[in-house]
């Protein structure tokens, strides 16, 4: 079967080496370790915001990144979405529009906006869709980012360190939207994080990364889901 | 909120201390223009209405080029790394350096028909491009070119560039971050490098001098017909000059407060 994600990568950075192989399937995985470790590293390899010096990437089976054969897939073309740290959405653009933004131009302008207010209904930030991000809170951010990042239908979607901005209360919210949603959109994820408890409540699988190496991989058993699949999330105050 | 409002809320402490100096300077020049124009030298409208018109003519495309053409290459220099990048730039950056009759100079040698280059340009065009409107235009737009350029690189290399990634991540193509995310965000650098350079085009004098010649009713503009008034006995000519470029100017401030909102 085809792997989700099949990576194989080795990279140099001034006195920092980072090489690593690994492979997902669906759900969450997390790579988890320290600071410095070289975890977003990988996630900007996979995304294709920077090159490998060696190895390959395939994301579904595709080759993205490919060394021997000179192969490297923009970001554009790799069909992800992600979400980062503080959110990082379009200042001068609506919480709608930065959805809308991520919709798969194919479609109309109504059809984009109608599928990016779905997506924020998911993620529960349907009463901010007209806000600019300024006026939001972090937590509201990284909700309209979520729903950003699978907006576009992608083949795999990247979240670093999507939660390490927010108060522990919110943290501890925003966790089950990520899961909710993530899982019940089918996409597979990589989940970049340095808290164990956020490993632990969020990932599949996790992958401990130390000093730019795999150093340990473990599956997390989690009870088969009950609840029907795109599941709203809870509503009431939203952080 | 009224749009004087929202210009003076978002104004800064020193962009609100030159406002201030600019409209004084601008409120003294009507003044005095006006005070002498109620002394009977209205007459001389028809003679500074010619000029004025021309300006405007010569100063609004120069200031549409140099802003297209300086975007673009702000942006070029902001994203890019190549060999030559920094001759390109200092090139771009000449006309701020240069006196500008040089630069006259320089667009006379590719321009005039006499000349090697510029007959071929000549051939090229279909006609001449001195001593005409096109060649103002063109010395405008060559003065004005580095204020845009240089202001529009310094303001694309100010937006973030996680902003601009994540664009990308969502599948927007290069083209499509430039114009819907990277221009948008900076806007108001680039509508203030416009801004000067459309100044700097409507007080072009030297180079606009030797390529367009100074022809009156041709190619004398404001900046030209000032220096024209004080050799002739009518000097009050000048003072209504002056009121309208005080008025040009001022809606050239206007424009800049427009966009910052």
């Amino acid at each position: 079967m085809t792997s989700a994600l099949d990576v194989n990568v080795t990279r140099r950075i001034g006195e920092f080496d980072l090489d690593v192989a690994f492979a997902v399937d669906s759900g969450i995985a997390v790579l988890f370790g320290p600071s410095g470790a070289g975890k977003s590293l990988t996630l900007a390899l996979i995304a294709g915001l920077v090159r490998p010096d060696t190895g390959t990437i395939a994301i579904n089976g595709r080759v993205v990144s490919d060394t021997d054969r000179n192969v490297h897939v923009t970001t554009q073309g790799r069909r992800i979405g992600m979400v980062f740290q503080d959110g990082v959405l379009l200042p001068h653009r609506s919480a709608l529009d930065n959805v809308a933004l991520a919709v798969r131009q194919t479609t109309g302008r109504k059809e984009r906006r109608a599928i990016a207010r779905a997506w924020l209904e998911r993620v529960g930030a349907e009463k901010f869709a007209d806000r600019r991000p300024s006026s939001l809170s972090g937590g509201q951010r990284q909700r309209v980012a979520l729903a950003r990042g699978l907006a576009g239908e992608p083949a795999l979607v990247l979240l670093d360190e999507p939660l390490s901005a927010l108060d522990s209360a919110v943290r501890r919210e925003l966790r089950n939207v990520i899961r909710e949603v993530i899982v019940g959109s089918g996409v597979p994820a990589v989940l970049v994080t340095h808290d164990a408890e956020e490993a632990e409540d969020l990932g599949d699988v996790v992958i401990a990364y130390s000093d730019g190496r795999v150093i340990a991989r473990r599956s997390i058993e989690r009870p088969a889901r009950t609840e029907p699949r795109h599941e709203r999330p809870p509503s009431g105050e939203l952080p | 909120m009224t749009r004087a409002r929202a210009f003076a809320l978002t104004l800064g402490g020193r962009s609100k201390a030159a406002i201030v100096a600019a409209t004084a300077l601008i409120g003294g020049g009507l003044g005095f223009g006006f005070a002498h124009l109620m002394d009977g030298s209205i007459e001389y409208w028809g003679v500074v209405s010619g000029p004025f018109f021309l300006t405007l003519r010569v100063a609004i495309p120069a200031t549409v080029i140099a802003g297209v053409t300086g975007i673009a290459a702000g942006y070029v220099l902001a994203k890019e790394r190549f060999p030559g990048r920094d001759v390109l730039e200092t090139l771009g950056s000449l006309p701020i350096i240069l006196p500008p009759t040089v630069i006259g100079f320089y667009l006379l040698e590719v321009l005039s028909p006499g000349t090697r280059v510029g007959g071929i340009v000549t051939r090229v065009v279909g006609h001449a491009l001195v001593y005409n409107v096109a060649g103002c235009i063109i010395a405008a737009s060559v003065a004005a070119f580095p204020f845009c350029m240089r202001a529009a690189r310094s303001a694309i290399e100010g937006v973030d560039p996680k902003v601009e990634q994540a664009a990308r991540a969502m599948g927007l193509s290069n083209s499509r971050v430039a114009l819907r995310v990277t221009l948008p965000l900076a806007r108001r650098g680039i509508a203030a490098g416009i801004t000067i350079g459309c100044a700097r085009a409507l007080g072009e004098y030297g180079a606009t001098l030797m390529v367009g010649g100074d022809i009156n009713g041709k190619t004398r503009t404001l900046s030209l017909a000032i220096l024209d008034s004080f050799t002739t006995p009518e000097r009050n000519t000048m003072i209504l000059i002056l009121v309208l470029m005080a008025v040009t100017a001022m809606t050239g401030v206007g424009l800049l407060g427009w966009s910052r909102t």
